[in-house]
C-alpha cells in the first residue's frame, strides 16, 4: 500500500489514526461533537477483527476500554465535554493502575451541557486535573486534520510506552473541519507496543518500584497479577505503607517528568527576531498564524509558539520563549486557562501577558489577534 | 495440594473480613465450583467493584481486577470482548451492583454477555460502616436510616431476570453445599448468569437490627430461606418474611460475544 490522499474530517482522521496505530477496541457513548469517531470505528473495527461497543454511558465506556487493554487490546474511547467529566473517575483508575488507553475529547462549550455543537478549548485544565488525586497525564492538541491522524498514532505510542492514559484534545473546529490529508503507508509509521515481561510468571512484578515503567502482560498470558485502584505494592496488592505509597506516587509522576524530551513537542513560527509572542494551541493557532503573518506584513515583529503536547506543560521551552519578549498574547476559546500556565513559568520581570478570549462558541478570528498585536506594539 | 491452595494467594492472608462475615464461605464455594467445572487459573479473570465482597479477587490466584465502585461489569465487558475465550467471574455487592452500578447491571444482562456475576447481598453497605442499600428491607435500621428504612428494596433476582439474564439463582452462605451447585451451574452457562448470595453482616447490619451475633444471623437464614420448590407451594400467608432460594431462570438465548463474532464475519465478507 502506498500513500493515499483523502478528504477527511478531523474526527474521521482521528479514527483512521487509531486504526493505523493498531486499535482493536472502542467503547463509547454518543455525544456531539465527537460521534463521528464512534461511527467510523463501528464500521471499520470489525473489518480488522476489532470490536466496537456502544456502552450504556461514558463511565462504562471508560471502564470497558481499561478492561480490554488489560486483556491485550489497544483501546480507545471518544467523548466531548460532559462525557469527559463522567470519564474522570475511571481515568484516574487507568493512571494509578498504569493501563494504556487513549481518550479523545472533542471539546465543546460548557460548563454543563453548554454549547453542544460549538467549539471550545475549555477542557484543557480538566484534562490535566479532572480526576482526583496526584497523577501523571499526557495530553496532545492537534491544529489540523492531518495532525489529528498523526497525534492519534502518537497518543497510542506514548500510552503504550509509558503505560499511561493519553488524552487527545480536539476542539470542535478541528474535529469537524474537512481537509485533504495524506495517509502514509503503514510501513512509514512508527508503532510502539507495550513491553511484555520475559521473566518467569512467579517473578513478575507489575508495579516494581525499581522500574519507571514495568512490562505489562495481557490477562491470560500466564502472568496472573492483581490490579486495583487502591494504592498498591510491587505485586499490585493494596498497601497502607506510607513510605511505599509516597515512593510509588513519585514514580508515577517521574515516569513522565524524567522523559520530557521524548514527550514534549511544539512548533515555532517567526520567533527568532520576534518582539511580540503569540502563544496558541489547537484551531486557535491557525488564526494566530494568520494574524502573525499579517502583522509581519505591517512591519510588526510578531511570532507564534504552538505547544502540541499540552500536558506535561512545556515549562522550560515556554519560559525560553517568553523570555525573548516583553509582550505575550495568549488567545484561547475559554476565559483564560493556559494563560495561567504561561504566567506561572514566566520570569518575574516586566513581561506583559494578556489574553484574547471568547467563550461564546465561536472561534477566535485572525483579526481579533491582530488587533491585540497592534494594540501592544 | 488442596483445591483451596490451588486457587488462593496464600501469602495475601489474613483477609480483611469481620468475624462472622460469610464471604470466606462464599469464596470457598466459588473455588469448589471452579474446581468441579475444571477451569484453569490462567483462563479466569475475576473482576470486582468496591466494598467488602469486592475484595475477594485479591485473595484468589487468577487474573484479578478490583475496579471502581459499581463499575465491575463494564471492565469485565471490556476484558470479555477483547478475549472471548476468557472465563469471567464478577464479584459485587448489593450496593455496588444495584445502586451505583445498577445501570451497568441491567445493560450487561440485556446484552447477555457471557459472565458469571455473584451478587453478595448483606443488605447493607458494610465497608463504609452500615448505611442502607437498595436491598435493605423496609423498616430495618442503618446508620443513614436511624428512623428505619422507608425505601422499598430491590429483589436482585427479579431485577436480573427482567433485564434479560439467561441464568438467575439465589443461595445463601448457610446453605453452602447447594450454593456450590448454583455457582457451578452459573459457570457452565453460556450467557449472563447471576447468583445472588445472601450473607450475614453481624457487624454493620445485625448489630442494628436485633441480630447481633453471627449465630443469630445464620439461624435466621436457615429458618427463612426456603428452597424454591417448597416456597412455590406455600400460601401467601406462609410466604410472608420468607425468601426463596434456588434457580429462577435458566434459558437459552444468543450470547453477545458470539453474536459479535458473526458481525465480524459479516463485515469482513462485505469488505472482500
Amino acid at each position: 500500500m502506498a500513500k493515499k490522499k483523502v478528504f477527511l474530517q478531523g474526527n474521521e482522521a482521528c479514527a483512521e489514526g487509531a486504526l493505523a496505530a493498531g486499535v482493536k477496541f472502542f467503547a463509547g457513548y454518543p455525544i456531539t461533537p465527537s460521534s463521528e469517531i464512534a461511527e467510523v470505528l463501528s464500521r471499520r473495527l470489525p473489518m480488522v477483527g476489532g470490536k466496537f461497543i456502544q456502552m450504556e454511558d461514558e463511565i462504562a465506556s471508560m471502564g470497558a476500554v481499561i478492561g480490554a487493554s488489560l486483556a491485550g487490546a489497544k483501546s480507545i474511547t471518544a467523548t466531548s465535554g460532559p462525557g469527559f467529566s463522567l470519564k474522570q473517575e475511571n481515568l484516574g483508575f487507568a493512571c494509578i493502575t498504569e493501563v494504556p488507553v487513549v481518550v479523545v475529547n472533542v471539546m465543546r462549550g460548557g460548563p454543563s451541557t453548554g454549547l453542544p455543537t460549538c467549539t471550545s478549548q475549555s477542557d484543557v485544565m480538566q484534562a490535566r486535573w479532572g480526576t482526583h488525586g496526584d497523577h501523571p497525564i499526557i495530553a496532545l492538541v492537534p491544529w489540523s486534520v492531518e495532525e489529528s491522524f498523526h497525534l492519534t498514532v502518537r497518543a497510542f505510542n506514548l500510552s503504550e510506552k509509558y503505560r499511561t492514559p493519553v488524552i487527545l484534545l480536539l476542539d470542535e473546529v478541528v474535529g469537524h473541519m474537512r481537509e485533504a490529508i495524506e495517509i502514509p503507508d503503514p510501513s512509514e509509521l512508527e508503532i510502539v507496543n507495550r513491553k511484555k515481561p520475559t521473566c518467569k510468571p512467579e517473578e513478575y512484578l507489575p508495579y516494581d518500584l525499581n522500574n519507571e515503567v514495568n512490562p505489562l502482560p495481557a490477562f491470560g498470558e500466564g502472568y496472573r497479577f492483581h490490579v486495583t485502584g487502591l494504592n498498591h505494592d510491587a505485586t499490585g496488592f493494596p498497601t497502607n505503607d506510607s513510605k511505599l505509597v509516597q515512593k510509588d506516587e513519585e514514580r508515577l509522576m517521574n515516569k513522565l517528568l524524567n522523559h520530557l524530551d521524548d514527550i514534549l513537542t511544539w512548533e515555532e513560527y517567526m520567533t527568532d527576531d520576534m518582539e511580540i509572542l503569540v502563544y496558541a494551541y489547537g484551531s486557535t493557532a491557525r488564526s494566530a498564524i494568520a494574524a502573525v503573518k499579517q502583522a509581519r506584513e505591517e512591519g510588526i515583529k510578531a511570532g507564534l509558539f504552538r505547544p502540541i503536547t499540552l500536558w506535561p506543560f512545556p515549562d522550560d521551552k515556554t519560559r525560553e520563549m517568553v523570555s525573548k519578549v516583553k509582550k505575550v498574547i495568549v488567545p484561547e476559546v475559554n476565559l483564560g486557562m493556559i494563560i495561567g500556565e504561561v504566567k506561572r513559568v514566566s520570569p518575574k520581570e516586566d513581561i506583559n501577558i494578556v489574553g484574547v478570549n471568547r467563550a461564546d462558541g465561536e472561534t477566535i478570528v485572525p483579526q481579533q489577534i491582530l488587533d491585540k498585536i497592534k494594540e501592544l506594539s | 495440594m488442596s483445591i483451596y491452595e490451588k486457587y488462593m494467594r496464600i501469602d495475601k492472608f489474613p483477609h480483611i473480613w469481620c468475624p462472622g462475615c460469610g464471604y470466606g464461605i462464599a469464596m470457598k464455594s466459588v473455588m469448589r465450583a471452579i474446581d468441579r467445572v475444571g477451569i484453569k487459573n490462567d483462563d479466569i479473570t475475576m473482576v470486582s467493584g468496591i466494598g467488602c465482597s469486592s475484595r475477594t479477587p485479591g485473595y484468589l490466584d487468577f487474573n484479578t481486577l478490583h475496579t471502581t465502585h459499581g463499575r465491575a461489569l463494564p471492565f469485565a465487558t471490556g476484558v470479555k470482548m477483547a478475549k472471548p475465550e476468557m472465563n469471567i467471574i464478577v464479584v459485587t455487592g448489593d450496593g455496588d451492583a444495584t445502586a451505583i452500578g445498577g445501570n451497568h447491571f441491567i445493560h450487561a444482562a440485556r446484552r447477555n454477555i457471557d459472565m458469571t456475576v455473584l451478587v453478595y447481598n448483606n443488605y447493607i453497605y458494610g465497608m463504609t460502616g452500615g448505611q442502607y442499600s437498595p436491598t435493605t428491607p423496609q423498616g430495618k435500621f442503618a446508620t443513614t436510616a436511624p428512623y428505619g428504612n422507608i425505601e422499598p428494596p430491590f429483589d436482585v433476582c427479579n431485577l436480573a431476570a427482567a433485564a434479560g439474564a439467561s441464568f438467575v439463582a439465589r443461595g445463601t452462605v448457610y446453605h453452602a453445599v447447594p450454593l456450590d451447585k448454583l455457582i457451578e451451574q452459573a459457570l457452565r452457562k453460556k450467557g449472563f448468569s447471576v447468583v445472588e448470595v445472601l450473607n450475614p453482616c453481624p457487624t454493620s447490619f445485625g448489630r442494628r437490627n436485633k441480630q447481633p451475633t453471627p449465630v443469630i444471623m445464620m439461624n435466621w437464614m436457615k429458618e427463612n430461606c426456603i428452597p424454591k420448590v417448597k416456597y412455590d407451594k406455600m400460601s401467601d400467608e406462609e410466604k410472608v418474611g420468607k425468601i426463596p432460594i434456588g434457580v429462577f431462570v435458566d434459558i437459552e438465548k444468543p450470547e453477545y460475544t458470539e453474536q459479535y463474532q458473526l458481525l465480524i464475519d459479516r463485515a469482513q465478507s462485505l469488505a472482500k
